[in-house]
Order: C-alpha cells, then sequence, then structure tokens
C-alpha cells in the first residue's frame, strides 16, 4: 500500500502528470454535458464523427509541419461540424451516412498524409498515439493545459447559461421553434462545443476513444436516473469519478491514459445497468 | 381585429401544391375543428401557423396584440419523447421558455405559471414523476399544460386524442371545452368528427373541397354529407 502511495507522490511531483490530471477531468467534465444533449438528440454519431475528422486534421497539421497544431485542428474539425450539421438537413446524403462518409475519409487521408510526409521511423507509434491517446502522459504543454482550462470554462459556462433553453430543445425541438427558440443557432452551438471538447481531448485520451467519454456518462446516468437533471448532475459525477480512477490507475499500472478512463467508464456503464435492473429504473426496462 | 386571418394561403412541399386559396378567420374564444382526409394538409396547416414552415403563397397576419411566439402547440407525439429522461416539472417549465426573454434560469413568474398549469390540467401530483412512465392520458396532460405554459390566448391542438381510450378521451375533451370556455382560443385538428363537433364553434374542413363556416352551417352542408359515412365504415 505504501509503495503505491510512493508511486503516486512521486508522480504527481512531475507537473505533467498534474496537467494531465486537470486536462483529463476537465474534458471529461465538459464531454459528458454536452454528452447527455448529445445522446439524446440521437445526435451520437456526430461526436463519432468529429473525432475521425480531428484525426484527419492532426495529419494535415503534421504534414505542414506546424510545432503547434492545435489552433488549425480546432478550426478544421468546427469547421466539420458545421459542414456536417448542414449535410445532416439539406443535401440529399442522409446525415448519418454523410457521417461515415466523412469520418471514414477522414480517416483514410489522414493516414495517407502521415504516411507520406513522415520522415520519422515510427509511423505505427504516431498514427498509435494520435488514435488511442498518449500512452505515457508526456506529451501536454503548458500552453495547452492553459488553453484547455479557458475553453473548458467557456464550455461550462455556456452550459449552465443555457441548461434550460438545451432541455427544451432537446425534449422537442419544434415546440421551442414555434415558441421563438433559434433551434438553428442552437444545433450550431452544439456541433460547435463538441467539436472543441474533441480537439481538446484527443491528444490525452485519442480521437478513436475521445467519443467514450462524450457518450457513457451520458447512457450509465440514464440506467438509473428519470428527470434530466439527475442525468445531468450523475454524468458529470460519474464523468470526473472516472477519469480520476483511469488516470490514477494509469498511473499506478503503467497502462495507457485514454484506455484505462474509458474502461473505467465501461465498468460504471456495468455498474449502473445492474443498479438500474435492480431497482427497475431507467430505460433500459 | 380578427385573432388569426389567413388570407389566399397556399400550402405544400418542395414546389408540390397541398391545398391552395385557403382563406379562414379565427376570432378571439372560438373553438376551430380541423378535420379532413390523411396528407389534406391539416399538420401542414398548423406549423405554418406556427412558423415552422412558410407557406407557398398568401399570409397569415396576428391581430389582438397575439404574437407567434405566444402560441401553445400540442404536437403529434413523436418517438423521441417516449423515452427521454424528463420528470413532469421540468417539461411544463419548459413552456414558459418564451417570457425569458435573454434571462438564463426561470424565475418566480414562469415558476408560477407552471404550478398554475398544473392545477388546472389537475397533475399536481404527477410533478417528479418520470414522463415516460405515465399513462397516454397523462402524457397528454402534461404537454397541454406546457402548451398553456406558453400562451394565454391560443392553443393549437394536433389529435390530441390519438391512441388515448374513450374515457380517457372523454375527459381531455372536457378539459380543452373548460379552458376554451375561460377564454382561450382552440384549434384542434381531430379524426374524430363526432366528437369534436360536440365542443366545436366553427369548422374548417380541408381536402378535395374545402369548407369554412360555423358547425351548423357545417352540419348542413354537402362537404359534411360526404366526409361522415366515410367515417363511419371506418370506425
Amino acid at each position: 500500500m505504501s509503495a503505491l502511495l510512493d508511486k503516486l507522490t512521486l508522480a504527481f511531483s512531475y507537473p505533467f502528470v498534474r496537467y494531465a490530471l486537470i486536462v483529463g477531468v476537465l474534458v471529461a467534465l465538459c464531454a459528458s454535458l454536452f454528452g447527455v444533449t448529445l445522446v439524446l438528440k440521437r445526435f451520437s454519431f456526430i461526436g463519432d464523427g468529429l473525432s475521425h475528422v480531428a484525426f484527419g486534421a492532426m495529419a494535415v497539421a503534421g504534414v505542414l509541419k506546424l510545432t503547434n497544431n492545435l489552433p488549425l485542428v480546432l478550426a478544421l474539425t468546427v469547421a466539420a461540424a458545421v459542414l456536417l450539421l448542414r449535410t445532416g438537413r439539406n443535401s440529399k446524403l442522409k446525415g448519418d451516412a454523410a457521417i461515415a462518409m466523412y469520418s471514414v475519409g477522414a480517416l483514410a487521408l489522414g493516414y495517407l498524409l502521415m504516411s507520406l510526409s513522415s520522415g520519422s521511423s515510427n509511423l505505427a507509434g504516431d498514427v498509435c498515439s494520435t488514435l488511442f491517446g498518449s500512452t505515457s502522459m508526456l506529451t501536454l504543454t503548458r500552453d495547452e493545459v492553459r488553453l484547455c482550462v479557458v475553453l473548458s470554462a467557456v464550455v461550462l459556462t455556456l452550459f449552465v447559461l443555457l441548461y434550460h433553453r438545451m432541455f427544451a430543445l432537446v425534449f422537442d425541438e419544434s415546440f421551442a421553434r414555434a415558441t421563438g427558440a433559434p433551434t438553428e443557432l442552437y444545433n450550431l452551438l452544439i456541433a460547435v462545443v463538441v467539436a472543441v471538447i474533441i480537439v481538446l481531448g484527443m491528444h490525452l485520451i485519442g480521437s478513436l476513444l475521445i467519443s467514450a467519454l462524450i457518450l457513457f456518462p451520458a447512457l450509465s446516468a440514464m440506467r438509473i436516473f428519470r428527470s434530466f437533471r439527475a442525468v445531468t448532475v450523475c454524468a458529470a459525477t460519474l464523468a470526473v469519478g472516472c477519469a480520476l480512477l483511469g488516470l490514477l490507475g494509469s498511473i499506478l499500472a503503467d497502462t495507457p491514459v485514454g484506455a484505462s478512463i474509458v474502461a473505467v467508464n465501461l465498468l460504471a456503464f456495468a455498474v449502473c445497468c445492474l443498479v438500474g435492473r435492480l431497482t427497475g429504473a431507467g430505460s433500459g426496462g | 381585429m380578427a385573432l388569426i386571418t389567413c388570407d389566399k394561403l397556399s400550402l405544400g412541399y418542395e414546389g408540390r401544391e397541398l391545398l391552395r386559396d385557403l382563406s379562414f378567420t379565427v376570432n378571439a374564444g372560438d373553438y376551430l375543428c380541423i378535420v379532413g382526409e390523411n396528407g389534406s394538409g391539416k399538420t401542414t396547416l398548423m406549423k405554418t401557423i406556427l412558423g415552422l414552415r412558410q407557406p407557398m403563397s398568401g399570409s397569415i397576419q396576428f391581430g389582438d396584440g397575439l404574437k407567434q411566439t405566444e402560441i401553445g402547440y400540442l404536437p403529434q407525439q413523436t418517438e423521441v419523447q417516449r423515452d427521454f429522461p424528463a420528470s413532469v416539472w421540468e417539461i411544463v417549465l419548459s413552456g414558459c421558455m418564451n417570457s425569458l426573454g435573454l434571462r438564463p434560469f426561470y424565475g418566480r413568474a414562469q415558476k408560477a405559471r407552471a404550478e398554475e398549469a398544473l392545477r388546472k390540467l389537475d397533475i399536481e401530483g404527477l410533478r417528479r414523476r418520470c414522463y415516460r412512465e405515465l399513462s397516454g392520458g397523462q402524457q397528454q396532460r402534461v404537454l397541454l399544460a406546457r402548451a398553456l405554459c406558453a400562451t394565454g390566448k391560443l392553443l393549437l391542438l394536433d389529435e390530441p386524442v390519438s391512441g388515448l381510450d374513450p374515457r380517457v378521451t372523454a375527459e381531455l375533451y372536457r378539459l380543452i371545452r373548460d379552458l376554451n370556455r375561460e377564454g382561450i382560443t382552440i384549434l384542434m385538428i381531430s379524426h374524430d368528427l363526432q366528437a369534436a363537433a360536440e365542443d366545436a364553434s366553427h369548422i374548417l374542413h380541408m381536402g378535395r373541397e374545402l369548407f369554412f363556416g360555423t358547425k351548423a352551417d357545417y352540419l348542413r352542408s354537402s362537404v359534411c354529407r360526404c366526409f361522415q359515412p366515410e367515417r363511419g365504415n371506418e370506425a
């Protein structure tokens, strides 16, 4: 036991471990809050699609040999979010098909670009860490952490201020629109915020795994609770708890950060299913 | 001035006209029942009045200080709502959104309004219950309470009784009648002509033939005679 504690104390003496903890918890919190909206609006696929687009954007940034690739990746992913929302509604391509196309296309092009441009012999390692997150937590810089804190604060403030409007929008979009809510604007906002969350979390968690942070807490909370507020609070709590446990676990057991957090989330989901089944609550029954 | 004036309205989808030259007026206190075959554009008309879609031509004007965003709407139920984690209180309160302005949270006035709606529809006891666990009739009452929060003047109801059993249907009609007597104007789409026509003051019939007028005129009209046997066979 004391050996474990020593290991943790040692780990936390490094700034990058503290950075990882801050970023992990903040991203998980933001992701879970908007995750509830996304899941209930049947927008889950957008989260998944966008994370693949973000992978492609990373590759582009890599080709351009940018030292700070975050602004470009953020811009490209937000643009993709807006585009997905438009095509989902207006064109002959149906929403889910369009998203599948974008995401697979972005994956393929991203890999292609990476392999063409990469001078390093460790292509497989680069791709793997972009898809599944860093194997260690060494990759976060101070500036990235600062940006993450600022953006998370913005996202959280937005969520609190728009909480009631989000509920109305998600529960019944046409009623909200009929009573004068600018629903198009809100939909756009949701897509943009989700894009931001995905890009923020990508370094740590990995682009393939980040959508788990968006979906799992919301789905778990919905097994147990039956009001929007309870589901939201529970999802946020679960997300923060799972992120902390996953991060600590990954420090102690030397496992990849993203995969550890997702594994804990999976476990929490199983527990919630069981609790929901036992109490006869939730949507599972 | 009339509450709603529709003038030479044409409605349709993607260039295909469903209906042309529809003109009618609704005055404060009216109970207008909209009947007609499936696909005759009843729901489209309602969505146009709500501003959810644009008319192909013609105009809709609101009078008596009614704003388009102050109409209470009871939509046909959608699948999404059926497995949604939401309490009755959350849903009813969400009807007050149009009076929020730029404020982020509901204040005392909105909460009082939601309380009153719960009381009027006799669902105070359900406040903490989960919406998806309620019976069909209870769910409709909740949505009606939400619609009441959004308006003091006009309710648009799209087939409020579909899928409900006869007893619950009668109760819901009674509630709607009471709301009308309190001064709220009602526009209701219904399949159920007999029951609806009992309460209605005016009828709008949509389909191959258009009819708009008082209930008494409608019952004497040829449109009505063509329509009713058809419904009789279906029942």
